[in-house]
């Protein structure tokens, strides 16, 4: 019980940062087709930001300016990079924006160092909230708790009760349609792209912290945020969202679940002293999220809530 | 009717086309490979040499996925991976002499490397062949991903982090090769270059090379006419990873060693930069990448610490601005010459030169700067006897004004300008 109860609460607030993560990777993705190689390192990018920002001034600020910051830049490689690629197709696409998170992650290492840097949680936020079964619970996460909880709100609301939201929506599935009733769509995925980049530098402002600040961090959630993508399907917010919790819960659990496979599959004869018997489901929960993509993909592969095909 | 048949035969090349265009390359390739070792190469040099035949077949193979099929893969070093593993397990086996073993030459790895990679390749596209494009990538990603964790699980199959080494000089001799100095290896791998070179040109030229180039183009079309565009993918798949693994046996007897880093994600990406920077568009684009990246690889990184950024600098500016890559600088030059447009051209080249060398000198500058700088250490760079520091206002007068200057050489010139 005492496991099941940190297991789910651990596993939500990793879900939603992920969520955080993806959200805006869905967006783009959607919409203009490319699936964003450096969307992990905009969530580096944030948390490196903060960390300066914070020993500058304070986590409150860092906080807000972190994510404009980030969305900046990202506008900026939408506007001057992605829109020059566009024209050259899907691929090159791809290829720009791989050939940005090695550019992101060696101007990370110049500015910053190769080692990780002292990214700590505010000291107001650093107490144990309340005591659970003899253990105490870090008030820090119950905070990254409510801000990703409150982004989620703001982001439906935007999009969803707004007439911006409204117009994001339709471009998302007939972009050319909008363009024809005179919106600017250029300007709506540059936003869109600075926007999703914002929301990553969030998560790396909140997540930096939680987790370790080091120029390795872009490339260990790069891959993951693919997943909850594609898991979720295309132009699905919601299927992210389902996707983020189910890889979060899916992976914080089987990591306290310390039964090996000879323990599971014993009954047809795995020994527990071969090699792939003493495997045990926490060393396996690193593999997990990918294991999922390449089912969903095989299987279902537009997506637990996708409305077309990847 | 008669007419078509007629103008079809009259588009066809003549026979002397054919000897020049398809044999004189191959040709000149081998004659280049013997001739190299007459300029008696240091060890080291031979050893880079070595690498950069190694790199040659595996960017060629995964030029068979990107350029000629489409397939935009991110898990090609699992192919060379696992059949560089299975040759170092050959090597073991080798070594122990028993049963059929013992009479199995250290020559023949790359051939094993070519069965273990086809294998897999058979196994792993089956599931990921079915649709090109993006789900293609997700997938090579995906198994890439769970194939590297596998390395890290299972020991007695990739030795865990250490990995699994072996050792060359046993078994039987072939062509009176010990494989012991680097010198004898080079004529191995010289050998299998242009095995894989041949057998990848040779490929292009074959039914299948052909539909998987249409498939690339129009697979709607492809199916119409009767093929299975799924089907070409796949087999095509299959040879990619065979020739993957090929590399894979060659670098096994080269290095005698394999790595689950070897499986990563990491030379995945690194074949992908070479293979795109040489250009996709050419049988030859990937053999230039191979070879500058490799030099750039192991020389740049002797020079400065921020060489992967220079690397990503590159990829990033072929990406935007020369999708055809080196290739297609080399071939576009040669075209204009012989149009007799040299002239001009020359004029565009002068400024784009100048263009390139001013934006170089300045990103240099301030890449090394920046490194020094963020080091901590108070190495200053100093270039020609310059003393280049932060706060130094020369260093920033370099920095941004030849940046600005070369910016514009290189809009002019892109504008056909120079005249």
């Amino acid at each position: 019980m005492e496991t099941l109860v940190f297991a789910l609460l651990n596993g939500a607030i990793y879900g939603l940062l992920l969520f955080m993560l993806s959200s805006g990777l869905t967006l783009i993705f959607s919409m203009m087709g490319v699936l964003n190689f450096a969307h992990a390192s905009f969530y580096m990018l944030g948390a490196y930001l903060a960390f300066t920002i914070t020993e500058g001034t304070s986590f409150w600020i860092a906080l807000f300016l972190a994510p404009v910051l980030v969305g900046g830049v990202g506008m900026l490689v939408e506007r001057y990079g992605l829109r020059k690629v566009h024209a050259q197709g899907h691929v090159a696409e791809l290829l720009f924006t791989f050939g940005l998170a090695y550019l992101i992650d060696e101007l990370v290492k110049i500015f910053w160092g190769r080692t990780a840097v002292n990214y700590r949680v505010p000291e107001i936020l650093d107490f144990p909230l309340f005591t659970l079964y003899g253990a105490q619970y870090p008030a820090y996460r119950i905070f990254i708790l409510f801000v990703a909880a409150f982004m989620l709100v703001a982001l439906w609301y935007l999009l969803k009760k707004t007439r911006a939201g409204l117009i994001i929506q339709a471009a998302l599935s007939h972009p050319h349609m909008v363009g024809s009733l005179g919106h600017n769509v250029p300007l709506i995925f540059m936003t869109v792209f600075g926007a999703g980049c914002a929301l990553a530098g969030l998560a790396g402002v909140i997540g930096g912290n939680y987790f370790v600040t080091d120029p390795a961090m872009a490339v260990q959630m790069g891959p993951i945020v693919f997943v909850v993508v594609v898991v979720g399907g295309l132009g699905s917010l919601e299927g992210a969202f389902v996707a983020a919790m189910l890889i979060g819960l899916l992976q914080t659990s089987a990591i306290s679940i310390n039964a090996s496979l000879a323990d599971i599959f014993g009954f047809i004869g795995l020994g527990a002293d071969t090699e792939l018997g003493e495997i045990t489901i926490a060393s396996m929960a690193p593999m997990l999220p990918f294991l999922l993509l390449v089912l969903i993909l095989m299987i279902r592969p537009r997506g637990l809530m996708g409305d077309r095909e990847v | 009717m008669t007419d078509m048949t007629a103008s079809h035969a009259a588009l066809e090349p003549s026979r002397s086309d054919k000897f020049r265009q398809r044999t004189v390359p191959l040709i000149l390739f081998a004659v280049v490979l013997l001739v190299i070792p007459l300029f008696n190469p240091s060890r080291s040099m031979v050893t880079l040499l070595n690498h950069m035949g190694i790199t040659i077949v595996f960017a060629l193979s995964y030029n068979m996925l990107l350029g000629r099929a489409g397939l935009l893969s991110f898990g090609h070093a699992v192919y060379m991976g696992l059949g560089g593993y299975f040759a170092v397990h050959v090597m073991n086996w080798i070594a122990e002499g028993t049963g059929i073993w013992g009479s199995v030459p250290m020559f023949s790895m790359p051939a094993f490397g070519f069965g273990a990679g086809a294998l897999a390749g058979a196994v792993i596209g089956w599931p990921s062949c079915r649709r090109a494009g993006t789900p293609f990538a997700m997938i090579s990603l995906g198994v890439a991903e769970l194939v590297a964790a596998a390395g890290f699980m299972f020991d007695s199959l990739f030795g865990g982090e250490m990995g699994i080494s072996g050792d060359r000089m046993n078994g039987p001799e072939l062509f009176g090769l010990s494989l012991g100095p680097v010198d004898e290896v080079y004529w191995f791998i010289a050998f299998w270059t242009f095995i894989g070179v041949l057998g990848t040109y040779a490929f292009t030229r074959t039914p299948l090379g052909k539909l998987s180039e249409a498939t690339r183009d129009n697979p709607e079309r492809v199916e119409f006419v009767g093929y299975s565009p799924q089907r070409v993918r796949y087999l095509v798949f299959i040879f990619a990873g065979a020739f993957a693994g090929m590399a894979g046996g060659m670098s096994a007897v080269q290095d005698e060693i394999f790595t689950p880093e070897n499986l990563s994600l990491i030379p995945s990406g690194a074949i992908l930069i070479a293979t795109y920077v040489g250009g996709i568009r050419y049988f030859t684009g990937p053999i230039m990448g191979a070879i500058v990246m490799t030099y750039m690889g192991s020389n740049l990184s002797d020079y400065t610490a921020g060489w992967l950024l220079y690397l990503g600098l590159m990829f990033v500016c072929v990406v935007m601005f020369l999708p055809d890559g080196i290739a297609g600088i080399v071939y576009g030059t040669a075209d204009t010459i012989r149009q007799g447009r040299a002239g001009e051209m020359w004029r565009t080249w002068m400024l784009r030169l100048v263009g390139l060398a001013l934006v170089g000198a300045a990103i240099i500058t301030i890449v090394e700067v920046a490194f020094r700088w963020s080091d901590g250490y108070g190495e200053v760079f100093e270039p020609f006897g310059l003393q280049l520091t932060v706060e130094n206002p020369l260093t920033w007068v370099i920095g941004i004004l030849s940046l600005v200057l070369g910016i514009l050489a290189l809009r002019r010139a892109a504008k056909g300008g120079g005249k």
